[in-house]
């Protein structure tokens, strides 16, 4: 597929955004005109999705609890300005599964999979498409999108401009691939060291947790988000001018949840750590949510998903695509500026379907 | 159970007494279970059931379809298979409309979990034969069902059989700490209120070339009332379920309104997209009640009532948010802790068998079925129902002797289309 920069399109005027701030992240890419704030339009809808860049560098990743600190290096990428709404979302999960898998078999494989409606709209491909895609040595399984949820994963909270939630990780995971087949850029989730560097946003060395004045400012938490969670252009952008990082609904990142982040980052500086998920749980989310209280709105705030977040599913095996109990977990993207120059390098980014029977 | 328990028993271990005889199972017995309805409800009740007591095991699968029944076995088989507690060799694993005799037979507790329009054959062949029954709700897809439910109740009640009923939110914390709350006058008596399932639908199964009509509605079985009894009963009867029993009554009348349209396409069968129902109760409540499927819509699932002096809001996420009239926080339950109700069922279930207990849904299983089924009548008939008139109501829409054979109660007419009912022209019988 091309990978190529998309041209920037124009970027609407944030009326909280810093002058400063602007100017700042332009001198810094002053060599690179492309690397700017630009908005990914999701071809065929009126959505687009607004893009922040953050320029790569080092910085020291600290474990609040044992105070272990490792210096950290990341390349540059651009990350979500915002969580994914559920305008966004709901293009992927009500979508069409027959021309999804056509797309992206078409964009990913250059393989044409012409079938019958009634064939391709099954959750499970039939033996004749099988064969075609084995034929082609191509993975079967790669693509899929959520089943319809028996209840409202919403939680009454309303969906316009709101924030996805409730979504596995796999389904999170799978929106990046949607996204990608969608803008013929790369998207995946964050890792968690570039999550943590786009929210801490430019205090390399040191953290300290946010003030009272920057919490009110920038953070819905349980103290605050009247019991639900905001629209996710509210409250004000940290400095590189990214929203609601600390709070509103914590994020999924790519990795495996280490307890034990830090004391298992290799190389100094660690470059670019991603811990591959390998088990399905616990994986990783960041930052605070409407759900926790006040101290957890940190970049550092870190978890692992967990069995229970799927208490409300009786069925086994559970749903690959929603947990029923935490309607307190969204995402954002990332494109990173390099793109993967073949297929095979964004294949090692794609995460396995595991059913879970827990 | 924990396993010192188990191992106290001696050289009694797992002896395998007949269960039915006595409807009492000593603290060492295997329970065998049986799974009526293979499909992931089924499935995840089993495991509830393994995950219970340690004593479980399952011995028997029935379900209309094999691959369905083997979907069943290879999940189980993932999570149990190496522990020696499931026991289901090919020759107990039973498919058809018959099915689920034989796997009764075999068990000492069956699951009841096909499509709600089977289970009072279902429920009164497990009664008949003594059994411990676990069944998932609704009970009955019309008021001929929930009659025969509700006598094979009273045959149950004498064998002193258990009997639970899978609306699980009479076994999850939230509910029964306001519950008590109410019950102890914190918000007054209640007088209305609303309750929702609203929400985007759910799955539907299109027509394969090589089914038969009878094999595609057992599919794709939501869309049709003999199955399924419309979204009004087969999800929203958790919802009208806790007013009635936050009431402590059931409706004395339902009118209301209700069609389709967004669900209008020829997967869609014949049931209704949305239903907007007021139950009004003999203490004089009125409950709004209102069930949607479609997409992009305000969704909600949750329980509002009004009390003389407060409010509650209730969910299945854990919700349960106590207001007094001027809007002061009475009660905030923090569910972070609290345990599963679908295993807290099981987990109920098997300790009554254990202890010589005795748990009865049955009444009340039946009994928010008919509520439900009220409000359908009244939304396809645009008219006022009662609750004598839906207890009494002649609607029988499950076939006798169902086969692969049988014609469905309901056929598509030449473009395909199934009737659907129209408000002012239905006629409740």
């Amino acid at each position: 597929m091309s990978c190529g920069t998309s041209e920037p399109a124009s970027t609407p005027e944030s009326s909280n955004r810093d002058a400063d701030t602007e100017q700042a992240i332009l001198e810094e890419n002053e060599f690179d005109a492309d690397f700017i704030p630009y908005s990914e339009n999701i071809p065929e809808t009126s959505e687009a999705i607004e893009l922040v860049p953050v320029a790569g560098g080092t910085f020291t990743m600290i474990d609040e609890d044992t105070g272990k600190r490792h210096e950290v290096a990341v390349d540059s990428f651009w990350i979500g300005k915002f969580e994914v709404t559920w305008d966004q979302y709901n293009l992927f999960a009500q979508g069409d599964l027959n021309e999804l898998r056509q797309d992206f078999y078409k964009v990913m494989y250059d393989v044409d999979i012409e079938m019958e409606a009634d064939a391709m709209s099954s959750p499970s491909l039939t033996d004749e498409v099988l064969d075609m895609l084995r034929e082609a040595d191509v993975p079967a399984d790669v693509i899929s999108k959520p089943s319809p949820a028996y209840s409202d994963m919403t939680s009454g909270m309303g969906t316009d401009g709101f924030p996805a939630i409730s979504m596995t990780h796999y389904a999170a995971h799978m929106f990046t691939k949607w996204l990608t087949i969608k803008t013929g850029e790369f998207y995946r989730l964050p890792t968690e060291a570039e999550w943590e560097y786009a929210c801490r946003a430019g205090s390399n060395d040191n953290y300290s947790a946010p003030s009272d004045s920057e919490l009110e400012n920038q953070a819905w938490h349980r103290g605050n988000s009247n019991r639900k969670y905001q629209l996710v252009e509210s409250k004000e952008p940290n400095t590189l001018g990214i929203y609601n990082m600390l709070g509103n609904v914590t994020e999924w990142t790519l990795d495996q949840y280490k307890e034990d982040y830090i004391g298992e980052l290799q190389g100094a500086p660690a470059q670019n750590p991603w811990f591959k998920p390998e088990e399905l749980y616990p994986r990783t989310v960041r930052g605070g949510s409407w759900t926790e209280s006040a101290e957890e709105a940190s970049c550092l705030q870190r978890r692992g998903s967990q069995p229970n977040w799927k208490m409300n599913d009786p069925q086994l095996p559970k749903s690959l695509w929603w947990h029923t109990n935490a309607p307190f977990v969204g995402f954002r993207v990332v494109k990173p500026k390099d793109q993967p120059e073949d297929l095979e390098e964004m294949e090692e980014y794609w995460i396995e379907a595991m059913q879970d029977y827990f | 159970m924990k396993r010192t328990t188990l191992a106290a028993g001696g050289g009694l271990l797992f002896s395998s007494l007949p269960v039915s005889a006595s409807a009492y199972a000593g603290a060492n017995d295997t329970l065998n279970v049986a799974v009526v309805g293979c499909g992931g409800r089924g499935t995840g009740a089993a495991n509830q059931a393994l995950t219970a007591d340690e004593g479980v095991k399952i011995v028997a699968l029935a379900d209309a379809f094999r691959d369905r029944l083997d979907d069943c076995y290879n999940t189980l088989n993932e999570r149990w298979g190496e522990t020696g507690r499931l026991d289901i060799p090919e020759e107990r694993k039973f498919t058809g409309f018959d099915a689920y005799k034989h796997a009764t037979e075999l068990a000492d507790v069956v699951i009841l979990a096909t499509p709600p329009g089977f289970r009072p054959l279902h429920f009164e062949e497990a009664v008949n034969q003594g059994k411990h029954i676990f069944m998932e709700k609704p009970v009955a897809v019309d008021a001929a069902g929930v009659r025969r439910v509700l006598a094979a109740g009273r045959i149950a009640k004498q064998k002193k059989l258990n009997v639970i009923v899978g609306l699980q939110r009479h076994y999850q914390q939230n509910y029964l700490e306001a519950l008590n709350r109410v019950q102890n006058g914190e918000m007054g008596d209640i007088t209305g209120g609303s309750v929702y399932w609203n929400s985007a639908g759910v799955w539907v199964r299109e027509r394969q070339p090589d089914m038969t009509e009878m094999e595609y509605q057992m599919r794709n079985w939501y869309y049709f009332n003999w199955l399924c009894g419309d979204h009004i009963l087969e999800q929203h009867i958790h919802n009208i379920d806790v007013a009635n029993w936050f009431i402590g009554e059931y409706p004395e009348t339902a009118q209301g309104m209700g069609g389709r349209e967004v669900r209008t396409g020829k997967d869609h069968g014949q049931i209704f997209d949305h239903h907007f129902v007021e139950f009004t109760y003999p203490g004089g409540a009125v409950i709004s009640s209102q069930c949607r499927h479609q997409p992009d819509t305000f969704s909600r699932v949750e329980e509002h009532l009004r009390g003389t002096y407060g409010t509650i809001e209730l969910d299945q996420g854990g919700k349960a948010l106590m207001k007094d009239r001027n809007g002061v926080l009475l009660y905030d339950h923090n569910s972070m802790n609290d345990p599963n109700p679908y295993q807290q069922e099981h987990d109920d279930l098997f300790a009554a068998i254990r202890n010589g207990n005795v748990i009865d849904d049955t009444e009340n299983g039946a009994k928010a079925t008919l509520s439900a089924i009220m409000g359908r009548l009244a939304t396809y008939s645009g008219q006022v129902i009662t609750w004598d008139q839906a207890i009494n109501s002649q609607e029988d829409i499950v076939p006798d002797n169902l086969d692969w054979d049988v014609e469905p109660p309901v056929l598509p007419d030449e473009n395909g289309n199934y009737p659907v009912p129209v408000p002012g022209v239905y006629q409740p019988v």
